[in-house]
């Protein structure tokens, strides 16, 4: 395989990756704050339609990326009033999240656009109704002066800013967690939360600030897909991501930095299902694309089944805080 | 000292539901003093020191602080007004550092790093005062409890407390930790600060504290000078009648070896070695006490013998030999050879807390042929009139058998698996920790029926992390550390301090220790597991 090609598949794994990621840092500070959420896929969903539709109707891509926030936030509200407030079952919540958003954002795509529940093109509504790739200085100047500046000119050039935020969030998401007093509650608060609110700080509090930093992230992965990665909604466009990436998280150990490599693992199986010629090429094998396609999920299977080592999730994850009798 | 008490409580009242937990109760604690409160299980004292820092809320009544009213809405309110708390189950984060679990919810600013630094400075500063010393970074799970515990009483001084309150301190610990702790105590009263100690255990009232208050079903009873009393009057008061704190029982004789067991040998689920070569016997008609801190396999061992974790080693019944590893091993197997068990963890083990009584009384006995009715169906009225019979039996208040096992106190859950085991008249009655969260009145009648099964020529294995529950009911007794047998004493001819040193791993007989080795001893023991 010849550089090109290889730098052109890691290209778009690492465009791939950006929605797991997004979704798996989500995921880490809800269950890292002790609430797990299986609802990453129906928040990512809500947002990657309410972004492509408001980015539809408003020819504003930033405007969208808010409201698609907006309405993962509010999803997200919805998980914590259940799962905090009202001590629920946060499996159950998130489930029924998950099935509240495929359901809704159909229903609305069809009510507003009438084109069988997707939003229309984006790309009929000018330059900027979608993150365009930004083309960092000296990429083009650089492709042609050696392997160095292929890859930069390639590989680190020509993202949206999204992608850019996203690899920012990593060391960001390590920093909040392991070097500041909000990180050690946080992840105090997710190990023993009788212990933090003996500490005199609320466990409630602390919790929802949490919640509401998986709906942030959890918008922007859906705001990714409908406005970068792809050019509109389309029905259940998420497809499992939103899995994918708490399979991520569980091979991640909850740690941000292992989170980016495992969520790059799972965008590069993506981005090899769509060269099936590169693979081909390469292996001399006749490799069948519908196999290709199930890598990811076949991996997230196996990780999900724990045949990856074990990992350990946080303590309290999962029970709702209750003051002993 | 000022006539100013550093705490007053007002007419505290605290209900849960129907159940009135704490009720009219005024208490006033002096400061630079020890103030014990004494009561049994559910008698309140928890409650009332949850109210005091803020856990739960007082339904009525008022708290004062060095005189002044002061409202604790919650846990930072207490911390405020500069009372700190030791909880009885801790409430550490157990995959932090120490210092991080010190700091958390006391940091100084946004950014981690000072506080830790400026922590790590004040910890070794306490740890000089106050003979505190901790590893800063060690991580929670890795220390023992008596480590761990210090670190909550770090907590407490790391936020200048002034108060300290402490529940059931001395539950976990080994005697000497015990002393150690209180050594701690009293120099933190010499420095003027105020102590309240609650606990169950007269011996520690009478060591430790100035003036004693007793509570009792929620009500405070009385509160006294500790050197104008005596421990019988204490137990009459927390009880409502006279009680034996000694247990009455003839000397032991002896019969057949009942249990033999040979170089037993355990791994845990996580390849540990738990059991390092136990070998023991326990004949007819004697208890064997196995006394040791919790965590040092005697839990494994009865797991092993009541037959539900796999084992090497031999193992024999009146002389047989039983099968430790094949498909068959298991508690049923067990039961057929005349083992009967009472496990530690009643509520984990031994019941079934959402089920009735009459159904938890079935357990392992289903296949009795009194309780079918045809080949496939059972008899749930033979199974509920034999449990009457049982509970009336073995006093178990009320004798109701269709009540949910969660209903009944501790006590009466404990005489319900007593009853299930004792009635089937094994040769052979594993009981592990019988009176743990049970009351002083049940724990006087479950001790009566462990040593009436002795007197009928029954062999009984007890294992207690009660050193005084091992001494004054066992005929013989077995110390246990990190999986050995560390020696045999007679009752008669031993005393606290020399099973307290063979609990930490010591041999009292190979010449004089520092107490430095043994918390080494024991830290070194927790950090295996």
């Amino acid at each position: 395989m010849d550089l090109v090609t290889l730098l052109q598949i890691l290209d778009s794994s690492v465009r791939l990756a950006t929605p797991l990621l997004f979704a798996c840092l989500a995921g880490l500070f809800s269950e890292r704050a002790g609430i797990f959420d299986i609802g990453l896929e129906g928040k990512m969903l809500a947002a990657a339609f309410f972004s492509a539709a408001v980015a539809a109707l408003t020819a504003n891509v930033w405007i969208g990326a808010l409201a698609g926030i907006g309405a993962s936030l509010v999803l997200s509200a919805i998980h914590g009033l259940a799962s905090i407030t009202f001590r629920g079952n946060q499996l159950i919540s998130g489930v029924a999240i998950n099935f509240l958003a495929a359901g809704l954002t159909v229903l609305i795509a069809q009510d507003w656009f009438s084109q069988g529940g997707r939003t229309p093109s984006l790309s009929e509504f000018g330059p900027n109704a979608r993150f365009t790739e930004i083309t960092l200085p000296f990429a083009d100047a650089a492709r042609d002066s050696g392997p160095v500046g292929l890859i930069y000119s390639e590989l680190i050039s020509g993202h949206s800013i999204l992608v850019y935020v996203g690899l920012l969030t990593v060391p960001l998401t390590w920093f909040i967690l392991f070097r500041t007093r909000f990180g050690l509650r946080l992840r105090a608060v997710g190990e023993n939360p009788a212990a933090v609110d003996t500490a005199g700080v609320s466990v409630v509090g602390l919790r929802y600030a949490a919640v509401a930093i998986c709906g942030i992230l959890c918008g922007l992965a859906g705001a990714y897909l409908a406005t970068g990665l792809q050019a509109g909604f389309v029905k259940d466009m998420s497809s499992g991501r939103g899995y994918i990436a708490l399979a991520a998280l569980i091979f991640a150990k909850w740690r941000p930095w292992y989170a980016l490599y495992a969520c790059l693992l799972f965008g590069f199986l993506q981005a090899l299902s769509l060269r099936q010629d590169a693979v081909e090429r390469l292996t001399q094998i006749d490799v069948p694309g519908q196999l290709l396609d199930a890598l990811p999920y076949i991996l997230t299977v196996v990780i999900l089944a724990g045949f990856v080592g074990k990992a350990i999730p946080p303590r309290a994850g999962g029970e709702p805080y209750v003051k002993e009798r | 000292m000022s006539d100013t008490p550093a705490i007053e409580l007002k007419g505290i009242s605290k209900a849960f539901g129907p159940v009135q937990a704490n009720k009219d109760i005024s208490i006033r604690v002096m400061p630079g003093t020890i103030h014990g409160i004494i009561g049994e299980n559910g008698a309140g004292k928890s409650t009332l020191m949850s109210i005091l820092y803020g856990f739960y809320k007082a339904d009525s009544g008022t708290i004062h602080i060095n005189g002044k009213e002061t409202a604790i809405p919650d846990s930072q309110a207490a911390i405020d007004a500069g009372i700190g708390m030791v909880f009885q189950h801790f409430k550490l984060v157990q995959n932090f550092t120490v210092l991080e679990n010190v700091v958390l919810g006391a940091e100084d600013g946004p950014r981690l790093r000072p506080s830790l630094a400026k922590a790590r400075k004040l910890l070794s500063e306490l740890a000089e005062e106050y003979e505190l010393a901790v590893d800063p970074d060690a991580t929670i799970e890795n220390l023992s409890v008596g480590y761990q515990q210090r670190v909550e009483i770090l907590k407490a001084l790391y936020r200048k407390a002034d108060i300290l309150i402490l529940d059931e301190p001395t539950g976990v610990l080994t005697p000497a930790e015990a002393d150690h702790l209180f050594r701690i105590l009293k120099g933190l009263k010499d420095e003027g600060k105020t102590i309240i100690l609650i606990t169950h255990k007269l011996r520690e009232i009478m060591d430790v504290t100035d003036t004693v208050s007793v509570m009792r079903r929620g009500e405070m009873t009385a509160t006294v000078k500790t050197r104008d009393t005596s421990p019988e009057q204490l137990a009459e008061l927390m009880v409502g009648r006279k009680v034996l704190l000694r247990v009455q029982k003839t000397p032991a004789t002896p019969y057949a070896k009942v249990l033999e067991v040979e170089n037993l040998r355990v791994k845990d689920d996580k390849g540990v070695e738990r059991l390092k070569g136990i070998s023991l016997e326990v004949r007819g008609g004697e208890i064997l006490g196995i006394a040791g801190v919790a965590g040092n396999g005697q839990s494994e061992l009865l797991e092993v013998l009541g037959g539900y974790r796999r084992a090497k080693g031999v193992v024999r019944i009146n002389g047989d030999q039983i099968d430790l590893t094949g498909r068959r091993s298991d508690a049923q197997s067990r039961r057929a050879r005349g083992i009967a068990h009472v496990p530690e963890d009643r509520q984990r083990e031994g019941l079934i807390m959402d089920f009735h009584a009459w159904e938890n009384v079935a357990f392992g006995y289903h296949n009795a042929p009194e309780y079918q009715k045809s080949k496939w169906l059972m008899d749930n009225r033979a199974i509920k009139e034999d449990t009457k019979g049982k509970m009336e039996r073995f006093d178990v208040r009320p004798p109701i058998p269709s009540l949910a096992a969660k209903n009944f106190s501790g006590g009466n859950q404990q005489k319900i698996v007593l009853a299930r085991e004792i009635e089937r008249n094994p040769e052979l009655l594993l009981v592990g920790q019988p009176t743990r969260g049970v009351d002083i009145g049940a724990i006087e009648f479950i001790h009566q029926q462990i040593v009436a099964l002795r007197d009928q020529g029954k062999a009984i294995l007890l294992v207690s992390v009660e050193l005084d529950e091992i001494m004054s009911l066992s005929d013989r007794i077995a110390v246990m550390f990190d999986g050995k047998i560390m020696g045999e004493r007679m009752p008669n001819q031993t005393d606290e301090k020399e099973l307290g040193m063979l609990m930490a791993g010591i041999d009292p007989a190979a010449g004089p220790v520092s107490a430095k080795k043994i918390a080494e001893n024991l830290n070194a023991a927790a950090g295996g597991h």
